[in-house]
């Protein structure tokens, strides 16, 4: 067996063992996290009264607008400034949601708006609340429309955690960087580091394929014509 | 049964709707008819309140709201009104990620609070009655317009409305599909269904309707039984409108 092969083959269990205690686990949460406070922005921006859809806009502004490493270098290393004292992980964590929200809030925002006003008004006439409609009719139509710019955030995302560790989170690619200051192999084991990124972001478009097949069971188009 | 006084609508320096005052009786089909753009459709969106009036009183059986400048209406109000109502769209509506069946069953569980089994069983003879009992486990994207228009229909009646509304039922439907909805139109009529209608289709009017009113430019410009109104019209206006209609539909069915 070549070298190099060996070095990759040694070193897997540390990486994947990383991954699955750090990588995933984070990828998974702020996703999460992020669509639930996406969600809540996009609402307030659609529906919300004139200062909330200010404050989500502020908020949106922010968070797309500076770069997600300052943003996790801002909660970790300058809120202790603050007397806010978080650990790695957890920092991460609230840094990844929050960028996750924003950029969520506004695909939520353009698929809720794109279910077509009729669906709106049958709901209503057969009797529904505007929370009734909303759960029952709105959303899952625009679920499906969202899935294809979701899954770009979801992947983006999982290969968005390596920047967690330069905030000292242990994750995959900083298990990678430990192992190259010991073997100085950085070729290789960076080399094997992308390519579990990339096996990670395969299994995640497979998942989106099945996931858009379910959901368009119900026929190719979004709005039933004559 | 159902009354509305002084009704008027405006969108923005629009107005749509000028005092309209109509009533029409329980089990009665009335149609709105009139050239586009008249106030028909309003007339009827204001029924159930999906357009809500700027002034005038909206009353069916014995619910009723005021509007007026400065007066706020409950949501909640809103809702007991509306839900007297049901309402079938000229676009059909129906909920493209529900199958017939459950489109139907959807006001009686979510609005209703109805056990599954119950509303199943409701819907499923609502879908007998309208002739898609066949196609109750269907996605809407799968069936013709006709057949969507029915489900629509049964879904309209299902929480038991007074009043069915209809948008320009058969606008969207050529016409062989459009017979098939207004068989089914004239089926309920039968059986004493109170309806209103904003319609184009002569045939439909004239098959199905007891009462019509003609709205031109947010007036009423005439109203009375249909076999006067189409038969012997007063107004030189309703005259030519009737006549235009029929001169479109004959040269529909005329074999090209």
């Amino acid at each position: 067996m070549p070298d190099w092969l060996q070095l990759m083959l040694n070193s897997l269990p540390t990486l994947l063992w990383a991954a699955l205690i750090f990588t995933a686990p984070l990828t998974l949460l702020s996703f999460v996290f992020g669509l639930a406070v996406g969600l809540a922005t996009a609402l307030a921006r659609l529906f919300g009264p004139k200062p909330l859809v200010a404050v989500a806009r502020f908020y949106v502004w922010i968070f797309r607008g500076t770069p997600l490493l300052v943003q996790l270098f801002l909660i970790f290393y300058g809120l202790p400034s603050a007397g806010i004292l978080l650990d790695a992980f957890t920092a991460a964590l609230i840094g990844f949601t929050l960028n996750v929200g924003a950029y969520s809030s506004e695909i939520i925002r353009a698929v809720i708006a794109s279910v077509p006003r009729g669906q709106w008004e049958a709901a209503y006439s057969i009797g529904m609340t505007w929370n009734q409609a909303m759960r029952r009719t709105i959303l899952p139509q625009a679920a499906r429309t969202a899935v294809p710019p979701l899954s770009n955030t979801f992947i983006s995302l999982v290969k968005d955690t390596s920047l967690a560790a330069a905030i000292t989170v242990p994750e995959m690619f900083q298990a990678a960087q430990r192992i190259v200051a010991t073997t100085y192999e950085p070729l290789i084991l960076y080399i094997e580091a992308a390519l579990l990124y990339l096996a990670m972001s395969s299994v995640l478009s497979a998942l989106q394929v099945r996931l858009e097949a379910r959901l368009n069971r119900y026929g190719g188009f979004l709005e039933t014509r004559a | 049964m159902i009354e509305l006084k002084a009704i008027e609508k405006r969108f923005g320096d629009n107005v749509v709707l000028k005092d309209v005052s109509v009533a029409m009786a329980e089990r009665s089909v009335t149609a709105l008819v009139g050239p586009s753009g008249g106030g028909k459709s309003t007339l009827l969106r204001c029924i159930n309140l999906l357009e809500l009036p700027n002034a005038g009183t909206v009353k069916i059986g014995e619910e009723e709201l005021v509007f007026g400048a400065g007066r706020r209406v409950a949501t909640r109000d809103i809702q007991r009104l509306r839900r007297q109502t049901g309402m079938v769209f000229q676009n059909f509506q129906l909920f493209p990620h529900r199958t017939a069946i459950e489109n139907v069953m959807e006001g009686l569980t979510v609005v209703l609070k109805w056990p599954e089994p119950k509303a199943r069983e409701r819907a499923r003879e609502l879908l007998e009655k309208v002739g898609m009992a066949a196609k109750a486990d269907a996605w809407p994207a799968t069936l013709s317009g006709g057949q969507q228009q029915r489900v629509a229909i049964a879904r309209a009646l299902a929480p038991s409305p007074r009043v069915l509304l209809c948008d320009e039922p058969t606008s969207a439907l050529d016409p062989e599909l459009a017979q098939e909805v207004v068989d089914v139109l004239d089926r309920l009529a039968e059986e004493g269904t109170t309806m209103v209608m904003a319609t184009h289709d002569l045939r439909l009017a004239s098959k199905v309707a007891d009462e019509v009113i003609f709205l031109e430019a947010g007036t009423v410009v005439e109203k009375g039984p249909a076999a006067e109104v189409f038969g012997n019209p007063q107004r030189e206006r309703t005259k030519r409108f009737i006549a235009t209609l029929r001169h479109e539909q004959e040269s529909a069915a005329r074999p090209a």
